[in-house]
Parts: structure tokens; C-alpha cells; sequence
């Protein structure tokens, strides 16, 4: 079954006390695809992974997961997903190889068949010449690949990940995402949150915006960029003084203007012409930039505020 | 659905009780603890007993110089060694249990998340629970094993019957790491950590190991009797000088009991911090 | 002009300054770290000791002076015997704990030393701030218990009081060498580990704190006599109550703690020179 949804999720709360993380949300996760959470801290993200991942329970709605209950079948749809937490728990007491090891012991696997899983594992995690080092000394790509391993060691149908690659450095990143690519094309179904822009157009087939514990749109990155943008992005700055005075004349130029502490985003189909045309108004510039569209400005345009502040 | 192995072996549990807590999977928990102590340190583990060790050394014959000897029952004299040998026994049956369990819990708890691993698969609380502190009473076997061939080449040991003090140490260290780690998954910092060190020295050195308690005030007497060192201390002497009779239940069940409360407090805690 | 010699002489009355008073700033930081633990110091360093007195001063106590009678344990009661090695235990191991964990702290745990070594602070200013801090807190303990102690009836201030300072030298002393033997910790599980069950453990049992250490058979007194303790409470009972000392012990006992001194802030200026430059 192509369409088939292995979670659904329908007036999805949690409240922490009167406090209310999650806001009556509704989404649900097609078999096989890469579905986000975007969002800033704090949004909201990892609270609802870890009520998919049964190990938070709602305060109300309703959520299903292959069909089950989380809040009274958690052991066996725990049984399907890999799980990989924001913060690394790692067991730093033990090597690499012991770390992938135990963990499939957790899960009730025999001992032959994680054995036989190991090696490929590492291997899939560029970990194979760390095998027996302690995980302390691993860097912090190394650590969030091994975390990914280990979640893999179950074959789980479902893979989570919150916020795979914050604070890794760009090279990290770019093999972290490769290792995710492949495991998509195995058919994987990825379920990711992120704050990076990037990493969601990367990863993503389908974004849920998320703010405040609210959805504030879904779609696939490049459907969200069309409904929420323009095609093309003109940055211009006046200097912090002058921004605002212009401002007003800038906002009969195009269709929509964002007025930023150090800069001035103006949206139009086409950027270049637009500068042509300040240029003629005699609208001098300090500094101009004409860009593609990206999910920042879905953002910025869903919330009025910059995903990562 | 994809049934992979992982999947097939939670749905074998469906429908027994306590599903949701526990997947009979204690002996994985196990398997970590030994993981990871074959990587330790082999002198931190062999000197791991030499703390009885050293006080039966230093008390029983030094201090037993200037005290003589004891009377146990009536009429019954006993040297100060062989008076508190049974007494240490009991009390690092404990330091050891709520070492591992106290302290080694709190770091797992709070700063390794290795507990947060363990629940996010599909393992429960139970297992977690279970798992660590049967790793607390096999080193707690091992270390009253140590020191019962210690005591016995001191020519100590009087009656085969003594070598019930081990399984009796083993007893007394379950109790206190089921209510140690009960106790710990409620804290929350270093400070409240050290107020568990300031309970244990008093216990230790009131509880009728060094002296009998005749010396204390009625009421005193009555509080140190409520206390589980205590009926450690009595269980592990009793059994040393070769009484095994009905006065022994009541402390046995005092142990029961407080492997109960820990155990059903522990799961009910890692339940809440973890699962809530 | 002005402007810039101004900025220069400050400059140069700033490093003069950090130069000159660096073990002070160290000090200062350390007092106030120990102003937020002062609960848990002062219930560990001083409750453990006190219960100590409770059920051995007085517990084990009765039925030794019962056996006794009026000869008494080096002629006096067992409370009186017990008394100053318990002060110089206390010293001793409040000062070993104030210099080392702060050590590892500092170059391990949260490498504190490295920050305060990116200031004008030298490795030797790091070391000598940290064991002055150290003996600040451990004057606090000493006459803390030494009150505790007088409460008890377990010592006669009037008279006993040097002891207060025989503790505090034997402290200053092997404190200077637990310095240096942080610094030199690599492994913190295992030196931490190897502390209590090697050194903390056997020093408490073996230095005739309990009984005369005569009492011990002479593969053990060799321990005793080893150990910082067993001298420093040699030197408190003379103090106290005048357990007798010829003028030769007397000389053996200060100058043996005295190597530990000289010996441990040698080791330690070389350790924090090194690690902190390495
Ligand atoms: N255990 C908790 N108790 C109280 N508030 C919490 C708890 N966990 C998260 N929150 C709050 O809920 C909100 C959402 O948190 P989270 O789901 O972690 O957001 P995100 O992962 O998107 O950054 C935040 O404001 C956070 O402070
Ligand atoms: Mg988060």
C-alpha cells in the first residue's frame, strides 16, 4: 500500500501543568516517506516525538501509531521505532561495538543475530575502526552516527530523529544526511525535526511548520515556499537608521516587505527588476542580494519572526 | 506492519500482566552491568571488600585488646572479633547496595541517561528496576563471600551453620538497594545525594556493631531497633553463633518488606520520569 | 598623549597587581564555590566525626573504661584518649578533601584551572590560592570540632588547645602532598577510588586512633608509623593531656610531617606548571 499512514494524530495536546506544549495538532505520517517537524525551540517538537515514541503520554486527543494505542501498547510500538533523543544517551561506559550490542539485547534480540548485525551497522556508521574505542572519545558526529546506529539495530520500520544535526559542523552534517538518504531509499519511513531551513528542504518530503506548540502549515518544502512566498527574494540594507524611513516607499515597490533590525526582505517573482526599479527611484542601497525563496521566509511570513533567533 | 524479530518478541507478551512495566528482560540490564564492569578498573574491584576487612582488622584487634570479650546470650563470652565480624558483614552488605545503588543510579539517572536509552526500546521500568539490582546482589555475594573465607581463616567461623550469613547478606543488600534506588530516582542533587551518606554513618555505627545496645536508654534502644541495619546486624549474628530459629523471621521479613516497597516505588518513579 | 600613558600605566598596575595578589583572586573563588556547599561541609565534615565520638568516645568507651578501671587507656579516660586523634583526623581529612577534589575539578571535571590560566594567574599562584583556601576551611573545622570536643567534656580547652595547631600543621602538611598527588591524577575514577580504600580508610584505622598502636601486631604498626595521623595524634595527645614524649619524638614527629610539606608544594608547583602548559 503506497498511501498507507502509520501515525495519525488528531487534536494531539500536552500540557505540562497549565502550560501547554503542544496545541489540538493534527498530522499524520505516510509509510515509506520523510516527514518534518520545523520549528524553533521550544515549538514544541520533541514533546511530540516522545508521545509518538511512547515515552510521554498526552493529556488529550488521539494518536495512532501502526494502528495502536501508544498510552497502553507502548512496549510493542516501542518494538517498531529507532529512536534517536535529541541530547545523546549513549552509554558511556561501554565501547562502540558493546553500545550496538546492548541495545539490541534490550530490545530481546538474540545474541547470534545482533552479533551478525553489528559489523554491517558500523560499517553504515563509518564507525568501523572506532569499533573498540570508548565512547567518550568520539566526536560529536561520531556520537549522533553510532546513535543512529544503535537505533537501527532492531530494523525498526520507523526511524526518529530530533534535531539530528544540531551542532555538528558542516562536514558532519553533510555524512549524517548522506547515511539518511540511504536508509530512505531502503524505505525507511524518517520522521525528523529540525530548526535549520536547510536541513528540512534536504531531508523532508513533507514539512509540518510548527510555533507555540501550533501547526502553522504542511506541505512538501517546495509546495511551501509557492503558497507562502514569492518565487525570488531582493535583500537590501540602508544602514539601521535609514531602514525604517524607506520602508514605507519600499512597501508600494512589491508585494510584501519584511523589515528586519539590520535588514529590509522584499518579495517579488522576479528580484532583479525589482532592484532596477528602486535604483531608478533613486533609492540608493548600502548593500543588495537577490535570492531564491527559502523556508525562512515561509517562516518569518507563517510567525513574523526568524526560526533561529 | 513490518513483524521484524524485534516486533514479533513484544507481541509474545501481550496480555501478561504487567506488560506495560516489565518484558522479563532484567538479565539484558544485567548484561550491561557486566559490560560494562569488564572495563573497569580490577584493583577498584578487588579493593572493593578490603573496607571490613580493615575494620575487622583494626577493631577486633585492637580495640578488642582493650575491651576483651563479649557476652552474646547469657553466659555466652565471644571474642570482640568474632563479636563484630558479623556486624561488618552486614553493614558492607549495605554500603555496598546502596553504593550501587544510590550513587551509581543517581549518575545513570540524571547525567548519562542510560535509563532514558533503556525505556525508549521496548523494555519496561521493571526491567530497568530488577536488572540493576540483581547486578547489586551478585557483587554483594561476592564481596560476603570474600570475607567469609576471611573471617573463617581468622578461625572465626565456629559452625557450618555460619555460612548462612552469605545468603543472609545477599538478603540484606537486596533490601537496601531496592529502597536506595527508590529513594534515589526521587533526587534530585548532589546535596540531597550527601543527606543519604549523613543516614548510613550513623546507622552504621549505632547499630549495635561495636557494643551491644544494653548500654542505650530504653527509648533509644527501640529506635535503633526500628531501623533495617539493625536487624541485619542480629540476622548475620544470629546465624554466626548457629541459632536458626523462629526469632529470625520477623527480620527476614523486615527485608521482604523493604524489597517490596523499593521495587513497586523504583518502577512507579521511572515510570513517571520517563513514560509519564 | 595623556591618554594613552594613562592607559598604559594601568595596564601595568593591573599585571603588577594580578602578579602580587593572584593567589588571593584564586582564594576568593574558591571560598565563595564553598559558600554554596557550606551545608553539605559542614554536616560531612562535621557530623561524621561527631558520631564518631558519640559511639566510639562514649559507646565503645563504657566498656573499655570498665575493664580499665582507674588505670585508665595511657592513663587517662577512653573519651580523653580519643579525642585529639579525632580533632587530627578531622584536620587531616577536611584538608585532603578541600585540595583534591578541587584539583581534578579544576583540571579534569570542568577545567576551571585553564580559564584561570588564560588570565594573568600562574600555575604556581592556581596551586597556592587552592591550598590556602583549603587551610581557611579547615581552621573553620578544627575549632568547630574542637568545640564539639570541649562539649563533650573530651578535652580541657585550657590546656588542650595546641592541639588545635598540631592538627592543623599535620593537615597543612600532608595536604601539601594530596596537592601534588591530584595534580598528578590522570585517571580521577581510579585515584579517587584508590584515595579512600588505600589512604583515607587504612590512615583513619591503622594510626592509633582507637587503641594505643602498640595494641596492633608489628606487621600493622608499621602503618602507623607511616602515616601523618599517627603523628599528628601523637603530638595532640602530648598536647592534650600529656601523654608522654621524649624531645626526640617530639623533634621525629614535627620534621617527618614536614617532608610531606616541603616534598608535596614542590610536586604540586611542578604539576600545575606542567598541565597547565602541556
Ligand atoms: N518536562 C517538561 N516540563 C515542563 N515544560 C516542558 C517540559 N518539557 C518541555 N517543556 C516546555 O514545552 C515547550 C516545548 O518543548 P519541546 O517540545 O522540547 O520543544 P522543541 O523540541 O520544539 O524545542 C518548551 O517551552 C519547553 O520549555
Ligand atoms: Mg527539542
Amino acid at each position: 500500500m503506497q498511501n498507507e499512514e502509520l501515525i495519525v494524530a488528531k487534536g494531539l495536546t500536552k500540557k505540562y501543568g497549565d502550560f501547554t506544549a503542544v496545541n489540538e495538532i493534527d498530522f499524520a505520517v505516510r509509510k515509506g516517506e520523510s516527514f518534518g517537524f520545523l520549528g524553533p525551540n521550544g515549538a514544541g517538537k520533541s514533546t511530540t516525538m516522545r508521545i509518538i515514541a511512547a515515552t510521554l503520554t498526552r493529556t488529550s486527543g488521539q494518536i495512532s501509531i501502526l494502528g495502536k494505542d501508544p498510552a497502553d501498547r507502548g512496549p510493542e510500538i516501542r518494538a517498531h521505532l529507532g529512536v534517536v533523543p535529541q541530547q545523546d544517551n549513549l552509554d558511556q561506559a561501554l565501547t562502540v561495538t558493546d553500545n550496538l550490542y546492548i541495545y539490541g539485547r534490550y530490545f530481546g534480540l538474540p545474541r547470534k543475530f545482533v552479533k551478525s548485525k553489528i559489523d554491517e551497522l558500523l560499517e553504515f556508521a563509518q564507525l568501523t575502526d572506532k569499533r573498540n574505542a570508548k565512547v567518550e572519545s568520539l566526536s560529536g558526529g561520531m556520537k549522533r552516527r553510532l546513535t543512529i546506529a544503535r537505533a537501527l539495530i532492531s530494523e525498526p520500520e520507523i526511524l526518529m530523529l530530533d534535531e539530528p544535526t544540531t551542532g555538528l559542523d558542516p562536514q558532519a552534517r553533510h555524512i549524517l544526511w548522506d547515511r539518511l538518504f540511504r536508509l530512505k531509499e531502503q524505505g525507511v519511513t524518517l520522521l525528523i525535526t529540525t530548526h535549520y531551513m536547510d536541513e528540512a528542504e534536504q531531508l523532508c518530503d513533507r514539512l509540518m511548520v510548527m510555533d507555540k506548540g501550533s501547526i502553522m502549515a504542511e506541505d512538501s518544502p517546495a509546495d511551501l515556499i509557492k503558497k507562502f512566498s514569492t518565487k525570488e527574494v531582493l535583500e537590501v540594507r540602508f544602514g539601521s537608521d535609514r531602514n525604517s524611513q524607506v520602508s514605507d516607499q519600499l512597501k508600494t515597490m512589491c508585494e510584501r516587505i519584511e523589515v528586519l533590525p539590520d535588514r529590509i526582505l522584499m518579495y517579488a517573482d522576479d528580484a532583479e527588476l525589482l532592484l532596477e526599479s528602486i535604483h531608478r527611484a533613486s533609492l540608493h542601497p548600502l548593500t543588495s542580494l537577490v535570492r531564491r525563496s527559502s523556508l525562512e521566509d515561509v517562516f518569518l511570513r507563517l510567525t513574523g519572526r526568524s526560526l533561529i533567533e | 506492519m513490518i513483524t521484524t524479530m524485534a516486533v514479533a518478541i513484544a507481541e509474545k507478551r501481550i496480555g501478561r500482566r504487567g506488560e506495560s512495566v516489565y518484558s522479563g528482560r532484567a538479565k539484558a540490564v544485567l548484561e550491561r552491568s557486566y559490560l560494562a564492569f569488564r572495563s573497569s578498573a580490577w584493583i577498584v574491584v578487588l579493593t572493593g571488600f578490603l573496607e571490613p576487612v580493615m575494620y575487622l582488622f583494626s577493631f577486633g584487634y585492637g580495640v578488642g585488646k582493650l575491651i576483651g570479650k563479649i557476652e552474646v546470650a547469657p553466659g555466652h563470652f565471644v571474642s570482640y572479633a568474632a563479636f563484630i565480624a558479623p556486624a561488618l558483614l552486614a553493614t558492607s552488605a549495605m554500603n555496598g547496595a546502596i553504593y550501587d545503588s544510590t550513587w551509581n543510579v543517581f549518575f545513570k539517572l540524571r547525567f548519562d541517561r542510560v535509563y532514558q536509552g533503556m525505556l525508549a526500546t521496548s523494555m519496561g521500568p521493571l526491567d530497568v528496576a530488577l536488572g540493576e539490582m540483581a547486578w547489586a546482589l551478585i557483587r554483594g555475594l561476592a564481596y560476603a563471600t570474600a570475607f567469609m573465607i576471611i573471617v573463617g581463616l581468622l578461625g572465626l567461623i565456629t559452625t557450618p551453620v555460619a555460612l548462612l550469613a552469605i545468603p543472609a547478606a545477599v538478603l540484606i543488600a537486596f533490601g537496601f538497594a531496592a529502597i536506595g534506588m527508590a529513594v534515589t530516582t526521587y533526587i534530585k542533587s548532589f546535596e540531597q545525594m550527601n543527606l543519604i551518606n549523613i543516614v548510613m554513618l550513623p546507622m552504621f555505627l549505632f547499630s549495635g556493631s561495636f557494643y551491644p545496645l544494653s548500654i542505650y536508654p530504653g527509648w533509644l534502644q527501640l529506635f535503633i531497633k526500628s531501623l533495617p541495619l539493625w536487624h541485619g546486624v542480629v540476622l548475620i549474628r544470629s546465624v554466626s553463633l548457629g541459632i536458626v530459629n523462629t526469632s529470625l523471621i520477623p527480620h527476614i521479613i523486615y527485608f521482604l518488606v523493604m524489597i517490596l516497597l523499593g521495587l513497586f516505588f523504583t518502577t512507579k518513579r521511572l515510570t513517571q520520569l520517563f513514560m509519564r | 598623549m595623556t591618554d594613552l600613558s594613562r592607559r598604559g600605566s594601568l595596564v601595568i598596575i593591573d599585571t603588577d597587581r594580578t602578579l602580587k595578589r593572584g593567589v588571593f583572586y584564586v582564594i576568593e573563588a574558591r571560598l565563595r564555590t564553598m559558600m554554596h556547599w557550606i551545608f553539605s561541609l559542614l554536616t560531612g565534615s562535621l557530623l561524621n566525626p561527631f558520631f564518631y565520638l558519640a559511639s566510639l568516645g562514649i559507646g565503645v568507651g563504657t566498656f573499655i573504661n570498665q575493664r580499665a578501671g582507674s588505670a585508665g587507656i595511657d592513663g587517662v579516660k577512653y573519651i580523653i584518649f580519643l579525642a585529639p586523634a579525632l580533632l587530627s583526623a578531622v584536620a587531616i581529612q577536611d584538608f585532603m578533601g578541600e585540595v583534591v577534589f578541587p584539583t581534578l575539578q579544576g583540571f579534569k571535571w570542568e577545567k576551571t584551572f585553564f580559564a584561570m590560566n588564560a588570565t594573568p594567574l600562574t600555575g604556581r599562584q592556581i596551586a597556592l590560592g587552592t591550598y590556602f583556601s583549603s587551610l581557611i576551611r579547615t581552621i573553620g573545622s578544627v575549632v568547630i570540632y574542637f568545640a564539639v570536643l570541649v562539649g563533650f567534656g573530651a578535652v580541657d580547652p585550657a590546656r588542650a588547645w595546641p592541639s588545635m595547631v598540631t592538627s592543623l600543621y599535620a593537615a597543612a602538611c600532608f595536604g601539601a602532598f594530596m596537592l601534588g598527588a591530584a595534580a598528578h591524577a590522570e585517571n580521577d575514577d581510579l585515584f579517587l577510588n584508590l584515595m579512600g580504600r588505600l589512604l583515607i580508610m587504612p590512615l583513619f584505622l591503622f594510626s592509633g586512633t582507637f587503641y594505643p598502636i602498640s595494641s596492633m601486631p608489628l606487621p600493622l604498626q608499621w602503618l602507623g608509623w607511616a602515616s601523618p595521623l599517627w603523628h599528628a595524634t601523637e603530638l595532640g595527645r602530648w598536647v592534650s593531656y600529656g601523654h608522654h614524649l621524649s624531645g626526640s619524638m617530639i623533634a621525629i614527629h614535627f620534621g617527618y610531617l614536614a617532608i610531606f610539606l616541603v616534598t608535596g608544594l614542590l610536586w604540586a608547583f611542578n604539576r600545575f606548571d606542567y598541565r597547565l602548559s602541556k
